[in-house]
Protein backbone atom coordinates (compact mmCIF):
# COMPACT_ATOMS: atom_id res chain seq x y z
CA UNK A 1 0.00 0.00 0.00
CA UNK A 2 1.27 3.43 -0.92
CA UNK A 3 0.14 6.16 1.41
CA UNK A 4 -0.80 9.60 0.05
CA UNK A 5 -1.36 12.46 2.45
CA UNK A 6 -4.80 14.07 2.19
CA UNK A 7 -3.20 17.51 2.39
CA UNK A 8 -1.24 16.80 -0.76
CA UNK A 9 -4.48 15.97 -2.55
CA UNK A 10 -6.07 19.21 -1.36
CA UNK A 11 -3.07 21.26 -2.47
CA UNK A 12 -3.07 19.57 -5.89
CA UNK A 13 -6.79 20.15 -6.48
CA UNK A 14 -6.40 23.79 -5.40
CA UNK A 15 -3.53 24.34 -7.82
CA UNK A 16 -5.25 22.56 -10.73
CA UNK A 17 -8.43 24.65 -10.52
CA UNK A 18 -6.54 27.94 -10.32
CA UNK A 19 -4.33 26.90 -13.22
CA UNK A 20 -7.21 25.62 -15.35
CA UNK A 21 -9.14 28.86 -14.86
CA UNK A 22 -6.25 31.14 -15.79
CA UNK A 23 -4.34 29.18 -18.44
CA UNK A 24 -5.64 27.85 -21.73
CA UNK A 25 -3.99 24.60 -22.88
CA UNK A 26 -1.49 24.63 -25.76
CA UNK A 27 -3.79 22.36 -27.76
CA UNK A 28 -6.65 24.88 -27.53
CA UNK A 29 -4.33 27.79 -28.39
CA UNK A 30 -3.07 25.91 -31.46
CA UNK A 31 -6.62 25.07 -32.53
CA UNK A 32 -7.56 28.76 -32.23
CA UNK A 33 -4.54 29.78 -34.32
CA UNK A 34 -5.49 27.26 -37.00
CA UNK A 35 -9.04 28.63 -36.87
CA UNK A 36 -7.80 32.15 -37.69
CA UNK A 37 -6.25 30.90 -40.92
CA UNK A 38 -9.51 29.13 -41.85
CA UNK A 39 -11.94 31.89 -40.92
CA UNK A 40 -13.08 33.97 -43.89
CA UNK A 41 -15.29 36.39 -41.98
CA UNK A 42 -13.39 39.52 -40.96
CA UNK A 43 -15.38 39.90 -37.73
CA UNK A 44 -14.89 36.18 -37.06
CA UNK A 45 -11.13 36.61 -37.29
CA UNK A 46 -11.31 39.62 -34.95
CA UNK A 47 -13.19 37.54 -32.39
CA UNK A 48 -10.58 34.77 -32.59
CA UNK A 49 -7.75 37.30 -32.19
CA UNK A 50 -9.46 38.70 -29.09
CA UNK A 51 -9.80 35.22 -27.63
CA UNK A 52 -6.03 34.72 -28.00
CA UNK A 53 -5.36 38.19 -26.58
CA UNK A 54 -7.58 37.36 -23.60
CA UNK A 55 -5.68 34.12 -23.01
CA UNK A 56 -2.40 36.06 -22.89
CA UNK A 57 -3.78 38.67 -20.46
CA UNK A 58 -5.25 35.98 -18.21
CA UNK A 59 -2.04 33.96 -18.10
CA UNK A 60 0.19 36.95 -17.40
CA UNK A 61 -2.06 38.46 -14.74
CA UNK A 62 -3.19 35.13 -13.27
CA UNK A 63 -6.77 36.24 -13.98
CA UNK A 64 -9.77 34.06 -14.80
CA UNK A 65 -10.12 33.58 -18.59
CA UNK A 66 -13.86 33.84 -18.14
CA UNK A 67 -15.98 35.30 -15.33
CA UNK A 68 -17.80 31.96 -15.24
CA UNK A 69 -15.16 29.88 -13.52
CA UNK A 70 -17.47 26.93 -13.66
CA UNK A 71 -18.92 24.10 -11.75
CA UNK A 72 -15.95 22.09 -10.44
CA UNK A 73 -15.98 18.78 -12.32
CA UNK A 74 -13.27 16.24 -11.50
CA UNK A 75 -12.22 12.92 -12.94
CA UNK A 76 -10.25 11.06 -10.32
CA UNK A 77 -8.53 7.70 -10.85
CA UNK A 78 -7.27 6.10 -7.70
CA UNK A 79 -4.88 3.15 -7.90
CA UNK A 80 -6.11 0.21 -5.85
CA UNK A 81 -2.79 0.13 -4.01
CA UNK A 82 -3.24 3.69 -2.72
CA UNK A 83 -4.46 4.62 0.74
CA UNK A 84 -5.35 8.22 1.55
CA UNK A 85 -4.21 9.15 5.05
CA UNK A 86 -5.30 12.11 7.15
CA UNK A 87 -8.73 12.57 5.59
CA UNK A 88 -11.33 11.03 3.31
CA UNK A 89 -10.78 11.37 -0.42
CA UNK A 90 -13.98 13.20 -1.33
CA UNK A 91 -13.75 15.61 1.60
CA UNK A 92 -10.14 16.28 0.71
CA UNK A 93 -11.03 17.09 -2.88
CA UNK A 94 -13.90 19.37 -1.83
CA UNK A 95 -11.48 21.27 0.41
CA UNK A 96 -9.13 21.77 -2.55
CA UNK A 97 -12.02 23.20 -4.59
CA UNK A 98 -13.03 25.48 -1.71
CA UNK A 99 -9.47 26.81 -1.38
CA UNK A 100 -9.00 27.30 -5.14
CA UNK A 101 -12.20 29.33 -5.50
CA UNK A 102 -11.43 31.45 -2.42
CA UNK A 103 -7.70 32.01 -2.93
CA UNK A 104 -7.82 32.27 -6.73
CA UNK A 105 -10.58 34.93 -6.75
CA UNK A 106 -12.73 32.54 -8.77
CA UNK A 107 -16.48 33.03 -8.98
CA UNK A 108 -18.70 30.88 -6.79
CA UNK A 109 -21.36 29.68 -9.18
CA UNK A 110 -23.05 26.82 -7.32
CA UNK A 111 -26.54 27.13 -5.86
CA UNK A 112 -29.54 25.20 -4.56
CA UNK A 113 -31.54 24.20 -7.65
CA UNK A 114 -34.86 25.36 -6.22
CA UNK A 115 -34.19 28.25 -3.85
CA UNK A 116 -31.22 29.38 -6.03
CA UNK A 117 -29.31 30.18 -2.85
CA UNK A 118 -25.55 30.24 -3.47
CA UNK A 119 -23.46 27.71 -1.51
CA UNK A 120 -20.78 30.46 -1.37
CA UNK A 121 -17.71 28.24 -1.81
CA UNK A 122 -18.39 26.57 -5.17
CA UNK A 123 -18.92 23.19 -3.58
CA UNK A 124 -20.17 20.55 -3.89
CA UNK A 125 -17.94 19.51 -6.76
CA UNK A 126 -18.98 16.86 -9.27
CA UNK A 127 -16.48 14.07 -8.65
CA UNK A 128 -16.22 11.06 -10.95
CA UNK A 129 -14.20 8.46 -9.06
CA UNK A 130 -12.70 5.45 -10.73
CA UNK A 131 -10.58 2.69 -9.22
CA UNK A 132 -7.72 1.51 -11.41
CA UNK A 133 -4.70 -0.82 -11.03
CA UNK A 134 -1.49 0.68 -9.64
CA UNK A 135 -0.33 2.95 -6.84
CA UNK A 136 -0.93 6.40 -8.27
CA UNK A 137 -3.64 9.01 -8.00
CA UNK A 138 -4.64 10.87 -11.16
CA UNK A 139 -6.71 14.03 -10.87
CA UNK A 140 -8.25 15.92 -13.77
CA UNK A 141 -9.82 19.28 -12.92
CA UNK A 142 -12.40 20.61 -15.39
CA UNK A 143 -14.19 23.85 -14.50
CA UNK A 144 -17.35 23.69 -16.65
CA UNK A 145 -19.16 26.87 -17.63
CA UNK A 146 -22.95 27.05 -17.50
CA UNK A 147 -23.53 28.66 -20.91
CA UNK A 148 -22.17 25.74 -22.90
CA UNK A 149 -23.39 23.07 -20.47
CA UNK A 150 -26.94 24.43 -20.86
CA UNK A 151 -26.81 23.78 -24.60
CA UNK A 152 -25.88 20.10 -24.13
CA UNK A 153 -28.43 17.34 -24.72
CA UNK A 154 -28.95 13.59 -24.52
CA UNK A 155 -31.45 11.38 -26.28
CA UNK A 156 -32.34 7.71 -26.37
CA UNK A 157 -32.50 6.97 -30.10
CA UNK A 158 -33.92 3.74 -31.50
CA UNK A 159 -31.37 1.31 -32.95
CA UNK A 160 -32.92 1.86 -36.40
CA UNK A 161 -31.96 5.56 -36.25
CA UNK A 162 -28.34 4.44 -36.69
CA UNK A 163 -25.40 6.65 -37.52
CA UNK A 164 -27.60 9.03 -39.53
CA UNK A 165 -29.82 9.56 -36.50
CA UNK A 166 -26.74 10.34 -34.40
CA UNK A 167 -25.45 12.88 -36.90
CA UNK A 168 -28.85 14.54 -37.16
CA UNK A 169 -29.13 14.86 -33.38
CA UNK A 170 -25.65 16.37 -33.04
CA UNK A 171 -26.24 18.90 -35.83
CA UNK A 172 -29.62 19.85 -34.44
CA UNK A 173 -28.08 20.39 -30.99
CA UNK A 174 -25.34 22.68 -32.29
CA UNK A 175 -27.75 24.58 -34.53
CA UNK A 176 -30.19 25.21 -31.67
CA UNK A 177 -27.32 26.37 -29.46
CA UNK A 178 -26.37 29.12 -31.92
CA UNK A 179 -24.39 31.90 -30.27
CA UNK A 180 -25.30 30.82 -26.72
CA UNK A 181 -22.38 28.49 -25.85
CA UNK A 182 -19.65 30.97 -26.95
CA UNK A 183 -18.50 29.47 -30.25
CA UNK A 184 -16.07 28.32 -31.53
CA UNK A 185 -16.99 25.25 -29.53
CA UNK A 186 -15.61 21.78 -28.93
CA UNK A 187 -18.30 19.12 -29.32
CA UNK A 188 -18.11 16.01 -27.14
CA UNK A 189 -20.24 13.09 -28.27
CA UNK A 190 -21.02 9.96 -26.25
CA UNK A 191 -22.58 7.03 -28.08
CA UNK A 192 -23.91 3.88 -26.44
CA UNK A 193 -23.82 2.59 -22.88
CA UNK A 194 -26.76 3.63 -20.72
CA UNK A 195 -28.23 7.12 -20.43
CA UNK A 196 -25.70 8.29 -17.83
CA UNK A 197 -22.82 6.44 -19.46
CA UNK A 198 -23.42 8.23 -22.78
CA UNK A 199 -23.33 11.58 -20.94
CA UNK A 200 -20.12 10.64 -19.17
CA UNK A 201 -18.51 9.52 -22.44
CA UNK A 202 -19.47 12.85 -24.02
CA UNK A 203 -17.85 14.76 -21.18
CA UNK A 204 -14.71 12.60 -21.19
CA UNK A 205 -14.42 13.13 -24.95
CA UNK A 206 -13.81 16.82 -24.18
CA UNK A 207 -10.62 15.93 -22.32
CA UNK A 208 -8.84 14.62 -25.41
CA UNK A 209 -6.19 16.84 -27.02
CA UNK A 210 -8.27 19.35 -28.98
CA UNK A 211 -8.58 18.36 -32.62
CA UNK A 212 -6.79 15.02 -32.43
CA UNK A 213 -8.81 12.24 -34.10
CA UNK A 214 -10.08 9.24 -32.15
CA UNK A 215 -6.91 7.22 -31.51
CA UNK A 216 -8.38 3.71 -31.69
CA UNK A 217 -11.59 3.57 -33.73
CA UNK A 218 -11.40 4.73 -37.36
CA UNK A 219 -15.22 4.80 -37.54
CA UNK A 220 -15.28 7.44 -34.82
CA UNK A 221 -12.40 9.37 -36.36
CA UNK A 222 -14.38 9.53 -39.60
CA UNK A 223 -17.58 10.55 -37.83
CA UNK A 224 -15.70 13.35 -36.04
CA UNK A 225 -14.26 14.71 -39.26
CA UNK A 226 -17.54 14.56 -41.12
CA UNK A 227 -19.53 16.20 -38.33
CA UNK A 228 -16.93 18.92 -37.87
CA UNK A 229 -17.32 19.82 -41.55
CA UNK A 230 -21.10 19.87 -41.33
CA UNK A 231 -21.12 21.92 -38.12
CA UNK A 232 -18.83 24.48 -39.70
CA UNK A 233 -21.18 24.64 -42.68
CA UNK A 234 -23.93 25.88 -40.35
CA UNK A 235 -22.43 29.38 -40.55
CA UNK A 236 -22.78 30.21 -36.83
CA UNK A 237 -19.16 31.38 -36.63
CA UNK A 238 -17.07 32.86 -33.79
CA UNK A 239 -19.34 34.47 -31.14
CA UNK A 240 -22.27 33.50 -33.36
CA UNK A 241 -21.63 36.50 -35.61
CA UNK A 242 -21.38 34.36 -38.75
CA UNK A 243 -18.41 32.59 -40.24
CA UNK A 244 -16.65 29.40 -41.21
CA UNK A 245 -15.45 28.28 -37.78
CA UNK A 246 -18.20 27.16 -35.43
CA UNK A 247 -16.40 24.13 -33.97
CA UNK A 248 -12.70 23.84 -33.19
CA UNK A 249 -13.10 20.07 -32.93
CA UNK A 250 -15.54 17.20 -32.57
CA UNK A 251 -14.56 14.33 -30.27
CA UNK A 252 -16.61 11.13 -29.99
CA UNK A 253 -16.42 8.18 -27.62
CA UNK A 254 -18.42 4.97 -27.77
CA UNK A 255 -19.41 2.00 -25.59
CA UNK A 256 -21.56 -1.08 -26.26
CA UNK A 257 -25.23 -0.64 -25.39
CA UNK A 258 -28.45 -2.61 -24.84
CA UNK A 259 -29.98 -4.35 -27.88
CA UNK A 260 -33.03 -2.11 -27.50
CA UNK A 261 -31.25 1.25 -27.34
CA UNK A 262 -28.98 3.75 -29.00
CA UNK A 263 -28.17 6.43 -26.40
CA UNK A 264 -26.43 9.57 -27.64
CA UNK A 265 -25.23 12.56 -25.65
CA UNK A 266 -23.76 15.83 -26.86
CA UNK A 267 -21.71 17.84 -24.38
CA UNK A 268 -20.88 21.29 -25.67
CA UNK A 269 -17.72 23.02 -24.54
CA UNK A 270 -17.08 26.71 -25.19
CA UNK A 271 -13.79 28.01 -26.58
CA UNK A 272 -12.61 28.45 -22.97
CA UNK A 273 -11.92 24.70 -22.96
CA UNK A 274 -10.36 24.32 -19.52
CA UNK A 275 -8.83 21.24 -17.96
CA UNK A 276 -5.62 20.48 -16.09
CA UNK A 277 -4.35 17.23 -14.70
CA UNK A 278 -1.80 15.92 -12.25
CA UNK A 279 -0.55 12.54 -11.14
CA UNK A 280 0.48 12.00 -7.53
CA UNK B 1 -15.56 36.55 -49.71
CA UNK B 2 -13.57 38.58 -47.23
CA UNK B 3 -15.97 41.48 -47.10
CA UNK B 4 -19.00 39.25 -46.99
CA UNK B 5 -19.66 40.57 -43.53
CA UNK B 6 -21.20 44.01 -43.77
CA UNK B 7 -20.19 44.66 -40.17
CA UNK B 8 -16.49 44.87 -40.94
CA UNK B 9 -17.13 47.69 -43.37
CA UNK B 10 -18.85 49.84 -40.76
CA UNK B 11 -17.01 52.39 -38.73
CA UNK B 12 -17.12 52.11 -34.95
CA UNK B 13 -19.56 54.47 -33.23
CA UNK B 14 -18.90 55.94 -29.79
CA UNK B 15 -22.06 56.15 -27.71
CA UNK B 16 -22.86 57.03 -24.09
CA UNK B 17 -25.31 55.99 -21.44
CA UNK B 18 -27.98 56.95 -20.58
CA UNK B 19 -28.98 55.95 -24.10
CA UNK B 20 -31.10 58.66 -25.68
CA UNK B 21 -34.21 57.73 -27.64
CA UNK B 22 -32.85 59.16 -30.89
CA UNK B 23 -29.57 57.24 -30.49
CA UNK B 24 -31.46 53.98 -29.99
CA UNK B 25 -33.63 54.70 -33.00
CA UNK B 26 -30.61 55.37 -35.18
CA UNK B 27 -28.63 52.24 -34.23
CA UNK B 28 -28.76 49.43 -36.75
CA UNK B 29 -28.20 45.73 -36.43
CA UNK B 30 -24.51 45.17 -37.29
CA UNK B 31 -23.27 48.54 -35.99
CA UNK B 32 -20.09 48.23 -33.96
CA UNK B 33 -20.13 50.54 -30.96
CA UNK B 34 -17.91 51.58 -28.06
CA UNK B 35 -20.09 52.21 -25.04
CA UNK B 36 -19.12 54.64 -22.27
CA UNK B 37 -21.02 55.42 -19.07
CA UNK B 38 -22.97 53.61 -16.35
CA UNK B 39 -24.48 50.18 -16.75
CA UNK B 40 -26.07 47.87 -14.17
CA UNK B 41 -25.19 44.21 -13.84
CA UNK B 42 -28.21 41.95 -13.33
CA UNK B 43 -28.92 38.36 -14.28
CA UNK B 44 -31.21 35.48 -13.37
CA UNK B 45 -32.40 35.95 -9.78
CA UNK B 46 -32.04 39.76 -9.87
CA UNK B 47 -34.34 39.79 -12.89
CA UNK B 48 -36.93 37.70 -11.14
CA UNK B 49 -36.86 40.05 -8.16
CA UNK B 50 -37.15 43.18 -10.31
CA UNK B 51 -40.01 41.60 -12.23
CA UNK B 52 -41.87 40.55 -9.09
CA UNK B 53 -41.47 44.02 -7.59
CA UNK B 54 -42.89 45.57 -10.78
CA UNK B 55 -45.86 43.22 -10.75
CA UNK B 56 -46.61 44.07 -7.13
CA UNK B 57 -46.12 47.77 -7.73
CA UNK B 58 -43.27 47.93 -5.21
CA UNK B 59 -40.39 50.41 -5.58
CA UNK B 60 -37.33 49.12 -7.50
CA UNK B 61 -33.78 49.40 -6.15
CA UNK B 62 -32.67 50.91 -9.47
CA UNK B 63 -34.22 53.50 -11.76
CA UNK B 64 -35.06 51.57 -14.91
CA UNK B 65 -35.88 54.57 -17.06
CA UNK B 66 -33.28 54.86 -19.85
CA UNK B 67 -31.12 52.30 -17.99
CA UNK B 68 -28.76 49.79 -19.58
CA UNK B 69 -28.37 46.32 -18.09
CA UNK B 70 -25.34 44.11 -18.64
CA UNK B 71 -26.26 40.44 -18.13
CA UNK B 72 -23.14 39.67 -16.16
CA UNK B 73 -21.75 38.51 -12.84
CA UNK B 74 -18.05 39.30 -12.50
CA UNK B 75 -15.54 37.09 -10.74
CA UNK B 76 -14.32 38.47 -7.37
CA UNK B 77 -12.01 41.48 -7.49
CA UNK B 78 -8.39 40.46 -6.87
CA UNK B 79 -6.37 42.64 -4.50
CA UNK B 80 -5.20 45.82 -6.18
CA UNK B 81 -7.58 45.62 -9.14
CA UNK B 82 -10.81 47.43 -10.02
CA UNK B 83 -12.81 44.35 -10.91
CA UNK B 84 -12.35 40.65 -11.58
CA UNK B 85 -13.04 39.14 -14.99
CA UNK B 86 -16.34 40.11 -16.58
CA UNK B 87 -18.32 39.18 -19.66
CA UNK B 88 -21.84 38.48 -20.89
CA UNK B 89 -23.97 35.57 -19.78
CA UNK B 90 -26.53 34.00 -22.13
CA UNK B 91 -29.49 36.36 -22.51
CA UNK B 92 -32.41 34.04 -23.29
CA UNK B 93 -32.80 33.18 -19.60
CA UNK B 94 -33.87 36.78 -18.95
CA UNK B 95 -36.41 36.78 -21.82
CA UNK B 96 -39.47 36.03 -19.68
CA UNK B 97 -38.82 39.13 -17.55
CA UNK B 98 -37.45 41.48 -20.20
CA UNK B 99 -40.58 42.84 -21.96
CA UNK B 100 -41.93 44.10 -18.60
CA UNK B 101 -38.61 45.79 -17.83
CA UNK B 102 -38.50 47.41 -21.26
CA UNK B 103 -42.07 48.62 -20.76
CA UNK B 104 -40.87 50.32 -17.56
CA UNK B 105 -38.06 52.18 -19.28
CA UNK B 106 -35.16 49.78 -19.75
CA UNK B 107 -33.42 50.90 -22.92
CA UNK B 108 -30.17 48.97 -23.38
CA UNK B 109 -29.32 45.31 -22.85
CA UNK B 110 -25.91 43.69 -23.18
CA UNK B 111 -25.55 39.92 -23.41
CA UNK B 112 -24.89 37.03 -25.76
CA UNK B 113 -27.20 34.85 -27.82
CA UNK B 114 -30.62 35.26 -29.44
CA UNK B 115 -33.71 36.77 -27.80
CA UNK B 116 -37.32 35.61 -27.87
CA UNK B 117 -39.83 37.04 -30.36
CA UNK B 118 -41.49 38.84 -27.41
CA UNK B 119 -38.25 40.64 -26.53
CA UNK B 120 -37.56 41.52 -30.17
CA UNK B 121 -41.08 42.96 -30.38
CA UNK B 122 -40.68 44.97 -27.15
CA UNK B 123 -37.39 46.39 -28.46
CA UNK B 124 -39.24 47.57 -31.56
CA UNK B 125 -42.25 48.91 -29.75
CA UNK B 126 -40.40 50.86 -27.04
CA UNK B 127 -37.28 51.87 -28.94
CA UNK B 128 -34.75 49.81 -27.00
CA UNK B 129 -31.61 48.04 -28.23
CA UNK B 130 -29.91 44.69 -27.62
CA UNK B 131 -26.14 44.64 -27.86
CA UNK B 132 -23.97 41.53 -28.15
CA UNK B 133 -20.68 41.27 -26.32
CA UNK B 134 -18.14 38.53 -26.95
CA UNK B 135 -18.32 35.74 -24.38
CA UNK B 136 -15.27 34.16 -22.83
CA UNK B 137 -12.85 37.10 -23.15
CA UNK B 138 -13.54 38.34 -19.65
CA UNK B 139 -9.99 39.27 -18.60
CA UNK B 140 -9.81 41.56 -21.65
CA UNK B 141 -13.31 43.01 -21.17
CA UNK B 142 -12.50 43.84 -17.53
CA UNK B 143 -10.04 46.46 -18.80
CA UNK B 144 -13.01 48.58 -19.94
CA UNK B 145 -14.42 48.77 -16.41
CA UNK B 146 -13.20 51.78 -14.43
CA UNK B 147 -15.44 51.55 -11.40
CA UNK B 148 -17.74 49.09 -9.65
CA UNK B 149 -20.31 49.97 -6.94
CA UNK B 150 -22.70 47.83 -4.95
CA UNK B 151 -26.32 48.73 -5.60
CA UNK B 152 -28.76 46.03 -4.50
CA UNK B 153 -29.44 42.39 -3.66
CA UNK B 154 -26.04 41.85 -2.05
CA UNK B 155 -27.26 38.53 -0.69
CA UNK B 156 -27.06 37.17 -4.23
CA UNK B 157 -23.27 37.24 -4.13
CA UNK B 158 -21.94 37.26 -7.71
CA UNK B 159 -25.49 37.81 -8.99
CA UNK B 160 -26.01 41.07 -7.05
CA UNK B 161 -26.89 44.28 -8.90
CA UNK B 162 -23.87 46.54 -9.29
CA UNK B 163 -23.26 49.77 -11.13
CA UNK B 164 -20.28 49.68 -13.48
CA UNK B 165 -18.61 52.65 -15.07
CA UNK B 166 -17.33 51.49 -18.44
CA UNK B 167 -15.19 53.23 -21.01
CA UNK B 168 -15.23 52.15 -24.66
CA UNK B 169 -16.83 48.78 -24.04
CA UNK B 170 -16.82 47.10 -27.51
CA UNK B 171 -20.28 45.85 -28.53
CA UNK B 172 -22.25 45.05 -31.65
CA UNK B 173 -25.92 45.85 -32.19
CA UNK B 174 -27.87 42.59 -32.51
CA UNK B 175 -31.55 43.65 -32.37
CA UNK B 176 -32.56 47.16 -33.44
CA UNK B 177 -35.80 49.16 -33.43
CA UNK B 178 -36.66 47.92 -36.93
CA UNK B 179 -36.80 44.32 -35.77
CA UNK B 180 -33.55 43.25 -37.44
CA UNK B 181 -31.56 40.40 -35.90
CA UNK B 182 -27.85 40.21 -36.58
CA UNK B 183 -27.42 36.57 -35.49
CA UNK B 184 -30.11 35.47 -37.94
CA UNK B 185 -28.88 37.56 -40.83
CA UNK B 186 -25.16 36.81 -40.47
CA UNK B 187 -25.55 33.13 -39.71
CA UNK B 188 -27.79 32.53 -42.72
CA UNK B 189 -25.41 34.56 -44.87
CA UNK B 190 -22.54 32.21 -43.96
CA UNK B 191 -24.57 29.00 -43.93
CA UNK B 192 -23.63 26.56 -46.71
CA UNK B 193 -25.84 23.59 -45.93
CA UNK B 194 -29.61 23.71 -46.51
CA UNK B 195 -31.90 24.55 -43.57
S1 LIG C 1 -19.91 29.43 -22.21
FE1 LIG C 1 -17.75 29.36 -21.60
S2 LIG C 1 -16.83 31.21 -22.46
FE2 LIG C 1 -19.04 31.47 -22.50
S3 LIG C 1 -19.49 32.60 -20.63
FE3 LIG C 1 -19.76 30.40 -20.18
S4 LIG C 1 -17.76 29.69 -19.43
FE4 LIG C 1 -17.44 31.67 -20.37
Amino acid sequence: MREIDAQQVTATVRKLFIEANTTLGQDVLSALKRAITKEESAIGRQVLEKILQNAAIAREGSLPLCQDTGLAVLFVEIGQDVRIVGGDLRGTIEEGVRQAYADGFLRKSVCDPLTRENTKDNTPAVIHLDMVPGNQLKIIAMPKGGGSENMSRAKMLTPSAGIDGIKKFVLETVEKAGANPCPPIVVGIGIGGSLEHACLLAKKALLRETGSPHPADPRLAQLEEELCGQINALGIGPAGLGGKVTALAVHAEMAPCHIASLPVAVNIQCHVARHQEAII
Amino acid sequence: MNDKSKMSANEVLSIRTPLKADVCASLRSGDMVLLTGSVYTARDVAHRRLYEALKKGLPLPIDLSTATIFYAAPSPTPTGRIIGSIGPTTSYRMDVFTPALIEHGLRGMIGKGSRSPEVVEAIKQYGAVYFGAIGGIAALTAQCVKRIERVAYDDLGPEAIRRLTVVDLPLVVINDTLGNDLYLSEQSRWRIIPE
